[in-house]
């Protein structure tokens, strides 16, 4: 995984509340068996209009947003359905760091085993935000992940909590299952003494 | 010492480890899996060299992308196909068992789990698939998780956790005739709204819930994913244990006595405390349709639209105006009024035997309205059978409504069962956002009742009065 330190990017706007992962990532592009070249499906159906064409009100067809790593949105983002295909999307059209003010849970971790930052802002401090995003063609935030901190370009300072656990894996690009695997004694003593307790949850399933 | 809610119990014997600051290093008893979400976790075993932990803890199934139609025929997608054939291909790589798309016992992977008595009391499963959460029904902690946990889980047997919040959501009292399980999860997010959960684990109690069949349980919990709550769960009692007797993968004899005296323990203490409570009396819960496309976006059949111009909260008037423009609704029409073209009886919510025999009795003797396409998708391969051989599928034909093999369906229309742009479907299902159920579909999430209902008149119709 990639290690996310700190990002100063361009920033894009979706101004919407509950955006649920299939909007993020329509079914039709779940029948993949990769990680990667899910772009083209990001926001699928929000990009288009009727009759197929781009839709030039769509954020992500708009020339002043190309090239954005950071996204900007409302609260509950990524609720719904827990396909990682949404942030593999996100991360495939190059975004590394989503701030909302509020995330679904399924989501939310997600985006830590895939190298993106999800930020938790209050509500006020999004509004403020999104306000000057569409205001100011090339806006742009620095995210220090060290620090916790959000960075306007009016040199305004936000900070933001996460979990220390997750924030030290997504720091230094750690290989989660690598970690758990270090605890291997302690995995195969719980098993041992769980089996004496509850034998009935250690027979093998018959094929 | 304060006492235990039935969360604390569980979560306390899974833990492996903890660290001071509260990471977890949580124990997984079992895992299911289906295609979707399952290639690339198994990609990521291998790229690693790594091997499951404990393959006889895993049950895979292919649901999603199944064909509902004759299966003799294959799946006429190749990418589907292809998906289906990977999965095949990893259990047998790695040794798991697998249901395969012609095995009476395939189905939807959380209709399966508790039918072949994989899902067990007081034990920890996760599923790639947010509506893991149904399982919660027989008092286990099941949630869902992404791919990368996914492959966590086969190579370790543990996820890392922190600790959840809990709430419990009471409903006492008696529902009203023909209203159910549905109706309740759906009245409980319309009032929590679809972020209400987040961070929580819910346990429902109350005299509505204890009075409520395992396979109601399983659809209340189903839904908890849509409040935001990552799992939901009711204690078990001696309806829970009647369910899981005998059922293939149940622990048997001697064993099953000894899980069933631990199965006793799992309640909520007296003077355990929850980080929330709700109340509410199943007097009040009317049969519920969803208007929008959010399932917090839902009613009362007796209702009428929402009007966004008598809203003040910016956020909420925008998102009202966005669904009814989706949903090509107006504001304040009654519900009822509301016509479709399409019913979808099915999916991990509503798909089990009770469900068919209810929806059946319904149909019995009238007709699908000339104007409605309506179909039934049984939630398994068994279920199926049982309905059969019980003469539903006769009724439910002779009534109009076309009868499908096994699948998830309509649900998310993964495979050929797919709504046209503009096309309004009242579905059992658990999700109503934008093209769900196919591009500019347009979904209303109700109970079986409900949508029998809708598919006879042609549009909504309170069946508390209806004969
Ligand atoms: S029936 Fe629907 S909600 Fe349930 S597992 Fe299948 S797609 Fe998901």
């Amino acid at each position: 995984m990639q290690a996310f330190t700190t990002l100063t990017g361009l920033v894009a706007p979706l101004d919407r509340v509950n955006v649920d992962t299939d909007q993020i990532i329509p079914k039709q592009y779940l029948k993949t068996i990769k990680r990667t070249g899910l772009r083209e499906g990001l926001f699928f159906d929000w990009k288009k209009q009727k009759d197929g064409s781009p839709d030039p009100q769509f954020f992500l067809n708009q020339a002043r947003y190309q090239g954005a790593t950071i996204l900007l949105t409302r609260d509950n983002f990524g609720c719904g359905s827990s396909r990682e295909h949404a942030p593999w999307a996100l991360l495939d059209q190059g975004f590394r760091c989503v701030v909302a003010p509020s995330f679904a849970d399924i989501f939310y971790n997600n985006c830590f085993q895939n190298g993106i930052l999800p930020v938790v802002l209050t509500a006020d401090e999004v509004l403020a935000m999104m306000h000057e995003v569409l205001a100011t063609p090339g806006y742009q935030l620095t995210v220090d992940l060290g620090k916790q901190t959000v960075t306007t370009p009016s040199g305004k300072i936000c900070t933001f909590t996460l979990d220390p656990f997750r924030k030290d894996c997504l720091y230094r690009g750690l290989d989660s299952i690598g970690l758990t695997l270090q605890h291997e004694s302690a995995i195969s003593a719980y098993e041992q003494k769980r089996q004496a307790e509850a034998p009935w949850l250690f027979t093998d399933i018959p094929s | 010492m304060a006492g235990k809610t039935l969360f604390d119990k569980i979560w306390d014997t899974h833990l492996v480890r903890e660290e001071p600051d509260g990471t977890t290093l949580l124990y997984i008893d079992r895992q299911l899996v289906h295609e979707v979400t399952s290639p690339q976790a198994f990609e990521g075993l291998k790229l690693a060299g790594r091997r499951p932990r404990r393959p006889a803890a895993t049950l895979a199934v292919p649901d999603h992308n199944v064909p509902t139609t004759d299966r003799r025929l294959g799946i006429a997608d190749a990418i589907s196909a292809k998906q289906i054939q990977t999965l095949e291909d990893n259990c047998r790589d790695f040794s798991i068992t697998l249901f395969g798309m012609n095995d009476i016992r395939q189905g939807v992977v959380h209709v399966i789990g508790p039918e072949q008595g994989f899902t067990l009391p007081g034990t920890t499963i996760v599923c790639g698939d947010s509506h893991t959460s149904t399982h919660g029904a027989f008092g286990a902690l099941a949630f869902g998780i992404g791919t990368s946990e996914v492959e966590h889980v086969l190579a370790t047997q543990c996820l890392v956790q922190k600790r959840p919040k809990t709430m419990e959501i009471r409903v006492d009292g008696v529902l009203s005739d023909r209203c159910s399980a549905k109706d309740i999860i759906l009245a409980i997010i319309g009032k929590i709204g679809t972020a209400g959960g987040t961070g929580y684990v819910i346990e429902y109690t109350g005299s509505a819930i204890r009075a409520l069949s395992m396979e109601g349980r399983m659809t209340l919990c189903n839904m908890s994913i849509e409040g935001g709550a990552r799992a939901g769960m009711v204690a078990p009692d001696e309806k829970t244990v009647a369910y899981i007797k005998g059922r293939p993968l149940a622990p048997k004899d001697a064993l099953f006595e000894q899980a069933v005296r631990a199965w006793k323990q799992l309640k909520t203490d007296s003077d355990a405390k929850y980080d929330a409570t709700l109340v509410m009396r199943a007097e009040d819960i009317a049969p519920q349709v969803s208007w929008g496309t959010s399932p917090g976006m839902v009613l009362g059949v007796d209702q009428r639209v929402p009007d966004p111009a008598t809203m003040t909260d910016d956020n909420t008037r925008k998102a009202t105006e966005r669904a009814l423009e989706y949903m090509g609704l107006a504001a304040n029409m009654p519900i009822a009024d509301i016509r479709i073209d399409t019913v979808f009886i099915g999916s991990c919510t509503n798909s089990r035997i009770e469900d068919l025999r209810l929806a059946a009795s319904l149909a019995k003797g009238k007709h699908v309205a000339k104007t409605v396409h309506a179909m039934v998708v049984p939630g398994s391969g068994l279920v199926k059978q049982q309905a059969e051989q019980e003469g539903l599928d006769k009724i439910f034909r002779e009534a109009g409504f076309e009868w499908r093999e096994a699948g998830c369906s309509m649900c998310l229309a993964m495979n050929a069962d797919v709504l046209k742009p503009g096309e309004r479907c009242a579905s059992t299902s658990n999700r109503n956002f934008e093209g769900r159920q196919g591009a500019g579909g347009r979904t209303h999430l109700v109970s079986p009742a409900m949508a029998v209902a809708a598919a006879v008149e042609g549009h909504f119709i309170d069946i508390r009065h209806w004969s």
